[in-house]
């Protein structure tokens, strides 16, 4: 039952051969038979899910259920939700119950979807490893010595060991692509703006996108078709319409004109990661696709741009953790200050205070030209290096991480080494482009991701690209023994 | 760059963060890390060059000045760590 795609689910929730409950019963059953060693999900929400469960039941019985009612799924502990805590990972908000739902989570509990519980990440979405999580470190389930990539560590392993269908990621520098080529997903960051941002705690707000992780791309446009659209609450939300994603994921490929940046290729990348992606981009010559080489000539600006636009970004979205209206609250303040000073000391983690202090340097008197108006215009450049691209290309293909999944502890002495293992995805958020990252293969048994580019709005396209690549291999379809 | 202790409590301060004095230094090696990754944008020339505040140059959308919420006060102070007769309460600030 654990290894069906969302509509094979569906269609046997509407022909009655299971009921919604039955299934969110066998997927509780795997979370608590497997969850103690892969740490994927911070909070179970195992009342919630059978009360949700029911309601989807009784949808389905009166016909009144859409595509993905009563299917499970797991929610980032990113989206705020109401009745059930919403920790981000941190110790700040260890008891944090939000009074109102993300939108993302009100419009996918109103397709009917049961929410299984909040995955693990790292504390605020900041980290490539899931190391810097309050409740501790996610396993990957392909190799439980490894990491499962960050921030969005927790869904990835879910989906990947299979104790939920797909699950809700957010991208704010890779985010959502490096652990889903890491734990052997497909995973999607839409268009900055295409959904909407309401109740997912602020990061890095100019770069924040949601998105599904999922075990195809026919299951991530199934999700991206209710999480995608137009919210007043949000003001960077677009309006605009939102297609059907599965409508075009069956169109031909061929004329596809696939770009290769040589700047993605080159020193950094692991020879057999490079040989994998190479490959995998090579077989879509057989669908009917060109490949040439491009050029991005100011990606080696994406990683330190990314490092002043995101740190200061955040510095300031944290600052509403005061330990005075929500959070964790010192005891005995002396003073006003006190209690600023030592619920945010004792409440956020090392990494969230790093990046605080960067931001806050960088934003400091006589600094603010330097540093985040500089990095405004690299932004600029690197924007301005796709666009240039899109003029001869469709979309963009290159590999998602320089590596496969590293060891558990091998990056977290040195902020810098950990900053690099986003280099390939970074550019894609400051310029606000989707990307994917799809399964392309694996490397000494660890799962190797390909990594989709596309212009803006152009998800159709890409989950067609994914498509088209994922009827003709079965790497997507690979899942790890222990999980089967 | 090179930070150094008393640029660390600095910014520490400005950000609000209470940090331990032994753990300054490994900050102030971290941070001044981060900035020698940072200094790398300096390498380009940013001549004329406008920045990029949203990627798809958006303006900011108006809205009537309407009441659409409702009162939730209740709701919203009791996740507070302390409130009293509806206010949230901090350490007293005025003599």
């Amino acid at each position: 039952m654990h290894t069906k795609s969302l509509s094979e689910l569906s269609t046997s929730l509407h022909n009655g051969e299971i009921s919604s409950v039955e299934l969110t019963q066998h997927y509780l059953d795997r979370i608590n038979a497997h969850n103690t060693e892969l740490n994927a999900y911070i909070t179970v929400s195992e009342d919630h899910a059978l009360q949700q469960a029911q309601l989807a039941d009784q949808r389905l019985q009166q016909k009144t259920a859409g595509k993905l009612t009563g299917i499970p799924l797991a929610h980032k502990d990113i989206f705020c939700t109401k009745g059930i805590r919403t920790s981000c990972a941190s110790k700040m908000l260890d008891s944090f119950i939000s009074p109102y739902d993300a939108t993302v989570v009100e419009k996918i509990n109103d397709a009917g979807m049961v929410t299984l519980g909040k995955t693990n990440m790292d504390e605020f979405a900041m980290g490539s490893s899931n190391e810097t999580s309050f409740y501790g470190n996610v396993k990957n389930p392909w190799d439980n010595n490894k990491v499962p990539g960050g921030s969005s560590g927790g869904s990835a392993a879910a989906v990947a060991a299979n104790l939920a269908p797909i699950a809700t990621g957010t991208d704010t520098g890779g985010s959502i692509r490096q652990p889903a080529s890491l734990c052997n997903l497909t995973g999607l960051k839409p268009t900055y703006g295409r959904i909407s941002r309401y109740g997912m705690i602020a990061f890095a707000s100019s770069l924040d996108q949601a998105g599904p992780m999922a075990k195809s791309a026919e299951d991530a446009a199934l999700l991206l078709n209710e999480m995608a659209g137009f919210d007043q609450r949000d003001s960077t939300s677009v309006d605009r319409e939102v297609p059907d994603y599965t409508a075009s994921l069956n169109d031909s490929l061929n004329g596809l004109k696939i770009g290769l940046p040589k700047e993605y290729f080159g020193e950094g990348l692991d020879a057999d990661v490079a040989k994998t992606v190479e490959e995998a981009i090579k077989s879509y010559e057989s669908l009917g696709a060109t490949i040439k080489e491009i050029t991005l000539p100011n990606t080696h600006l994406a990683v330190p741009t990314y490092y002043v636009v995101a740190p200061a970004e955040c510095s300031s979205n944290l600052s509403r953790m005061d330990g005075v209206r929500f959070g964790h609250r010192c005891d005995d303040p002396k003073d006003l200050l006190d209690l600023y000073q030592r619920s945010r000391g004792e409440g956020f983690g090392d990494e969230v205070k790093r990046r605080i202090m960067t931001g806050t340097y960088a934003l400091s008197a006589g600094y603010y030209d330097a540093y985040y108006l500089k990095a405004q215009q690299c932004r600029r450049l690197i924007s301005d290096d796709f666009q240039q691209a899109f003029n001869d290309v469709d979309v963009i293909m290159g590999p998602t991480a320089p590596t496969t999944a590293f060891n558990l502890g091998d990056k977290t002495d040195d902020p810098v080494s950990m900053y690099l293992a986003d280099i390939y995805t970074i550019s894609t958020n400051l310029a606000g482009l989707p990307g994917m990252s799809i399964p392309a293969g694996f490397v000494d048994s660890l799962p190797v991701g390909l990594q989709l580019i596309g212009n803006y709005f152009d998800e159709s396209r890409l989950l067609n690209v994914a498509h088209q690549y994922q009827r003709q291999t079965d790497w997507h379809k690979q899942i790890p023994n222990a999980y089967k | 760059m090179s930070l150094d202790k008393a640029d660390v409590e600095k910014i520490a301060h400005l950000a609000r963060l209470a940090i331990d004095d032994n753990d300054i230094p490994e900050y102030a090696r971290d941070l001044s890390n981060i900035f020698d990754l940072v200094e790398q944008m300096n390498a380009a020339d940013t001549t004329d060059i406008s920045p990029m505040a949203h990627p798809l140059d958006a303006v900011q959308r108006l809205r009537p000045d309407v009441v659409k919420e409702s009162d939730q006060r209740e709701q919203f102070q009791s996740i507070a760590p302390k409130t009293e007769a509806g206010v949230y309460l901090v350490p007293q600030v005025i003599e």
